[in-house]
């Protein structure tokens, strides 16, 4: 195992998301989830069958992914380091039964994301499931609200105020929001990582802005305030 | 969409708005929105917010201990079932 490469100084696979691309001066992918490669697909499947060398490849080609969606999800770099650890333990666990019935990284993203769920619940916050995830209690849901001009977000959002926004969602819009908003995924990925539907997928994710939307105008009437 | 959506109230728009998305329906193209300018900028701040995502969370590498622990997890896993 000592012989195996080190997976951080390995080259990372360059599927970006769109705000790293536009930082690279790249041009952003559509989908968050290329279809892999030749090379990557042998790597794959020589880590199906216990190369341990090529386990460390596939460490290095999406760590940067799932570490950042367990940061973004639990919001605490020790835990965050935890959950990332325990979703790769998980592969290489069960790496032997992906049967290529979806992209690797969406299979991947999806275990990540199952075990990042375990961790919130072991917190105590009231869900357990993915569907329960993808189906907030009603209290947790945006209120309806007709917008007054004078309540309309301005083009510009404190990037502060945003992230605590987000970090105050119930998980499951937060779960959503960050997979489709941020990291980039496209619905039918998402669908597939959560074992729902397309339609589900783009009306939690509506929700998921329509709640980030009313704590961004709640903080707005703070701030008006004299 | 029926005939009667361009009379929607903006009570039963919103209300309906995920409905409509979930089955894949534009709303930037619903007649309601031809006049009502509070709706309309409320997609557009959803908008405003999809935008301001992608700026936030810079994605970071994990540190290399997390590789460490990994394989060192590995190799604990892979002692303990080893039958010899």
């Amino acid at each position: 195992m000592s012989d195996a490469p080190t997976p951080t100084q390995s080259p990372q696979r360059s599927r970006a998301n769109g705000r790293e691309a536009a930082a690279q001066g790249a041009v952003a992918a559509k989908s968050a989830a290329a279809p892999p490669n030749a090379a990557d697909a042998e790597v794959l499947a020589r880590a199906q069958t216990g190369d341990h060398q090529a386990f460390a490849q596939l460490y290095a080609l999406h760590k940067r992914r799932i570490y950042s969606l367990c940061l973004r999800m639990v919001g605490n770099v020790a835990e965050a380091e935890d959950l990332t650890q325990e979703a790769f333990l998980q592969l290489h666990r069960k790496i032997a039964t992906f049967r290529g019935d979806s992209a690797f990284s969406t299979w991947l993203h999806r275990l990540a994301i199952n075990v990042v769920l375990m961790q919130l619940r072991k917190k105590g916050l009231s869900l357990i499931s993915l569907d329960e995830a993808m189906e907030p209690s009603p209290e947790e849901g945006p209120s309806r609200s007709f917008g007054a001009p004078d309540l309309t977000l301005t083009g510009t959002i404190d990037r502060l105020v945003l992230e605590r926004a987000i970090a105050d969602l119930p998980a499951g819009y937060r779960l959503i929001f960050i997979l489709h908003d941020v990291e980039g995924f496209e619905h039918n990925e998402i669908a597939s990582m959560l074992d729902c539907s397309i339609g589900n997928s783009k009306s939690q994710l509506h929700k998921a802005r329509l709640k980030l939307r009313d704590a961004l105008r709640a903080q707005n009437r703070q701030e008006a305030r004299p | 969409m029926n005939g009667d959506s361009s009379k929607m109230s903006c009570a039963e728009f919103q209300d309906r708005m995920a409905e409509l998305i979930g089955s894949g329906e534009d709303l930037n193209a619903h007649p309601h929105l031809k006049d009502c300018a509070d709706c309309r900028a409320l997609l557009a701040d959803l908008k405003t917010i999809a935008e301001a995502a992608r700026q936030l969370f810079p994605s970071v590498e994990p540190p290399d201990e997390v590789w460490e622990h990994i394989e060192s997890a590995i190799r604990n896993e892979q002692s303990s079932s080893d039958p010899g």
